[in-house]
Formats: C-alpha cells, structure tokens, sequence
C-alpha cells in the first residue's frame, strides 16, 4: 500500500495535506473497492474532529467518511462528480475529497505520520 | 469489520483466503464478498463466466411413494409437472401466505426429490417441514454434506462440455448426476444471474478439489471466482428477490410478483386461501422495481420512497447497476404507483433523490433461457 511521507493520517483512514486538504488513504480505498459516488459536504460546513462529514458509497455499502480535525470546509473536489472512481485510481492525488480550513494546528500534530499509520494497518 | 469467529465456513474457506477473497459474515457464514472487485466480477459474468461458493445453501432430500403428495401440500409450484431429472422454483409459505423460504426443488428420482434452500434458512426451514412430516415420507436435512458451486455466465454451456469431457448437458431447470474425475456430482442447469449456468453440488470433502477442476475447465473462457457482492448485483438486475430483503413471512408470493410459481388449482397446500383471496380480490401493495435518474448515490435497503410530498413505502433492496451504471432497487408501493414510468423520489440521508418505476427484469438481454 501507499502511505506516502508527507501526510498525516487518522485511525478512520482519512488522509490530510499541510494545506487542509482531506481524501481516504490507499488502505481506505482497497478494503472499498468500486467507489461509485462521493457524497461531499456543502462548502462552509463546519465540523468537530472525528465527526462524519461525508459518504463515500461502494458498489457494495456506503461508508462513513471523518473529519480528521476541526474545522470549516472551505472547498470540495468537483472532479468526483464525474468521475467518483478517482479515489480508487488516485486516492492521495485526483482523489482528493475536501479542504478543511483548520481550527486547531493541534490537532494535526495529534495525527499519526506515515511510519505510526503504516504500522497500525500492517504494512 | 465483523467478528469471524462465530461464522460458519464453507469447505472452501481457505480457498477463497489463497485466490485473494475478501471475507464478510453473511447469514452467518464467512464467505467472500469479492475477489478482485464487485464489478469486474458482475461484468465477467454477464459477458464470460464466473464461479460462485454457494456451500453455505442447504441441501434436504425427501423420499418416499408419497413425498410429491406432501411436498405439494408444503410448496407454492406443482412438483407433479416435474419428470425425473427437472426441477423448479417454489416457495415455502405460513399459514398467513407469507414466505417462509423460496428454493428450487428438483425431482432426482420417481420417488426421489432434492430441495436446495437459502443458507440462512436451513434450521428454520428443516424446523417448519421436520415435524410435518407423514408416514411413508423421509425427510433428511444433509446441508453439511455438500459443497457448492454455481457456475455462471454466457459461456457456461461450453464450460460444462469441458468440464464433463463432452457429457449432454441438462436443459434449462434439469439435473444430472455424474462422475466428473471420480467425484458424484448433481449438476442442475439454473441459477441466480440472469446468465446461463449450472449449479453444482457434491461431496464436502471433494470442494477443493472440484473447484480446482472448474477452474482449469473455465479458464479458456475467461473464468473468475466471484462474491457475493457481484452475486447480489446481478441478482438485482434481474429483479430476483432475496429472502430476508424482498421476501418476508409478512408477504406474500403474489405481492412478491412471484405468482407465476404459485398453482392454485393442484389442491390445498400451506397459505393457498389467503393466495386464492389476494388473486381474486388483488394486492394492495406489489414487489416493484426502480431505477434512479440522473448522478445520484445508489439507493440502499429500507431507504424511504415518497411521492407527491407523501411516504409509500421503503426500499427492500438497493444498490448501483454495474449494467445500466445507476442505482436500483425493489420496493414494496402500492399498486396505484407501480406502474413503469411512475415518477418516485428516493430519500438518501435525507435529501429525496428522484427515481423512476420500471419494468422487470432492468437488466435485459441475459443468456437465461
């Protein structure tokens, strides 16, 4: 799997960028396969961390999505619209879900770093 | 995730761990849910061939001079207008018309029949027949002695060919039995997908490797083990209930829209007054399909339907048309909106999202006969 350096990563299997930026990590996207639909939050949604914020919906189940930290969403991938299978071909790139403007750096610093998530998904 | 300890495995189990399965609890067996992907999966069936694990389905033989007698009495269709080595759908009902299980019976022998029933219904079924059975009848339940495994897909007919080493194959709803490299096998000609197909069942202790045979049997045909996930998509497509979603004690057959497999004129059996009622009176409420319109999340089990601002039912199954490329599904509405074309909307984490009636099967064009 790819778990790249530069991310920090939750336990639900979100990914987040230094910028606010927010997807499901390659782990997330493996075990969902077949991601048919993304059902974004509305941009100006403000949400606690480890709250549900979106779903993503597999051929098979939807599946909640959390918001790795506080904050306001200040925009959404239009790109999964057309093409929700993004997140299965692209999950740290085209992928992408939400930006989050961030109410509490702490909070990202609580975050597992790549070597912490690779270990807890056994890699 | 779910706990696998409690489930029931399959003699297959390992198997589906070494081909890469991913394994989920269904109706209390581990079984795989996909191997490479629900879609591939749904499309190497619609367009090849796919091998499905179905050991977890009961097997129950009833023998006796007067088993066609009882089990018409216990069963929807008429096993009198089966021959030996043909079988048919049926259903199982309450006192109430409402649907116990629905199987396929086939008759192996003058006196002779096989019942091959939903895996989550095994004990309540055998616990619903058991004690209703009459002298000079025998009833034995050998679920755990059997593997099994529905091949399916267009190219099913030249896979059972190989597979057999040039053996006739059955016409549709027939069964055969015979030796395939040393292993007694039934291999009856239907399924759950809308494609042609067999299903096959043998010795527990002979899966692996009867599987192994398919396999190197199909593989010219561009065969792929498959999960239940593409089972269940398919399955939709065509419109084919599952018990436990589309049908329920509380239902009946003709609400289910499987009244055709009802037979009101053989004699009495389980739940006929309250069919003969609904069919001369008719139903209130029919098993219907939809489809989505537009970009929308697929719709899922008991999602509410509403029409014109109100409530008229819920989803029973839901869930995207890797065919068509929308959401689906059957609901139960009644009869005033189940018409094709009837304008529905859909509530999908409570925004309504429409979707439109539509005829049965949605999928079309498949190679059942």
């Amino acid at each position: 799997m790819n778990v790249p350096d530069d991310l920090r990563y939750a336990k639900s299997h979100e990914w987040l960028r230094a910028d606010g930026t927010v997807g499901i990590t390659d782990h997330a996207q493996h075990e969902l396969s077949d991601v048919v639909f993304v059902d974004l939050p509305a941009v100006g949604k403000v949400v606690k961390a480890g709250e549900v914020i979106c779903v993503v919906e597999s051929v098979k189940a939807a599946s909640d999505i959390y918001a790795p930290v506080s904050g306001k969403v200040v925009a959404t991938n239009p790109g999964l619209a057309t093409n929700p299978a993004f997140v299965n071909t692209d999950p740290y790139g085209e992928g992408w879900m939400f930006k989050l403007e961030l109410a509490n750096l702490a909070e990202r610093d609580a975050l597992m770093d790549a070597a912490a998530y690779r270990a807890a998904t056994g890699e | 995730m779910s706990d696998s300890a409690d489930l029931k495995r399959t003699p297959l189990h390992a198997e589906h761990v070494r081909l890469g399965g991913k394994m989920i609890g269904f109706g209390g067996w581990d079984m795989p849910v996909q191997y490479t992907g629900i879609m591939d999966e749904h499309h190497a069936v619609r367009k090849a061939l796919g091998v499905f694990d179905i050991s977890h389905m009961g097997q129950f033989f009833a023998k006796g001079a007067d088993a066609a007698a009882w089990l018409n009495a216990m069963l929807t269709n008429n096993v009198n207008k089966l021959a030996v080595g043909h079988g048919q759908y049926t259903l199982m009902l309450n006192e109430r018309g409402g649907v116990i299980d629905d199987l396929i019976i086939y008759r192996i022998a003058d006196t002779e029949w096989l019942l091959v029933v939903n895996a989550a219904k095994i004990d309540e079924d055998f616990a619903w027949l058991n004690p209703r059975v009459p002298s000079g009848v025998a009833l034995e339940n050998r679920s755990d002695e059997f593997f099994g495994l529905a091949v399916q897909g267009p190219r099913a007919a030249e896979w059972f060919g190989k597979f057999t080493g040039g053996k006739t194959a059955p016409a549709r709803n027939g069964i055969v039995q015979i030796e395939v490299g040393g292993v007694p096998l039934f291999l009856g000609r239907t399924g759950y997908t809308g494609e042609d197909g067999f299903e096959v069942f043998g010795p527990a202790a002979d899966a692996v490797k009867v599987l192994g045979a398919v396999l190197a049997a199909g593989a010219e045909f561009g065969i792929k083990p498959c999960g239940l996930g593409a089972r269940d998509t398919l399955r939709m497509e065509m419109c084919y209930p599952l018990n436990g979603n589309d049908l329920s004690p509380e239902r009946t057959p003709i609400e289910a829209g499987v009244g055709f497999f009802v037979d009101l004129e053989k004699g009495d059996f389980t739940g006929r007054a309250v069919l003969a009622e609904q069919k001369a009176a008719g139903v209130k409420e029919r098993l219907t399909a939809f489809k989505m319109i537009g970009a929308t999340p697929p719709p899922r089990s008991h999602y509410a339907i509403w029409k014109d601002g109100a409530q008229i039912g819920e989803t029973c199954s839901g869930g995207l048309s890797p065919s068509l490329g929308c959401g689906i599904g059957l609901a139960y509405l009644p009869v005033e909106f189940a018409k094709p074309g009837t304008a529905i909307e859909i509530d999908i984490r409570g925004r309504r999202f429409p979707a439109q009636v539509e005829k049965k099967p949605l999928h079309r064009g498949g190679t059942a006969g």
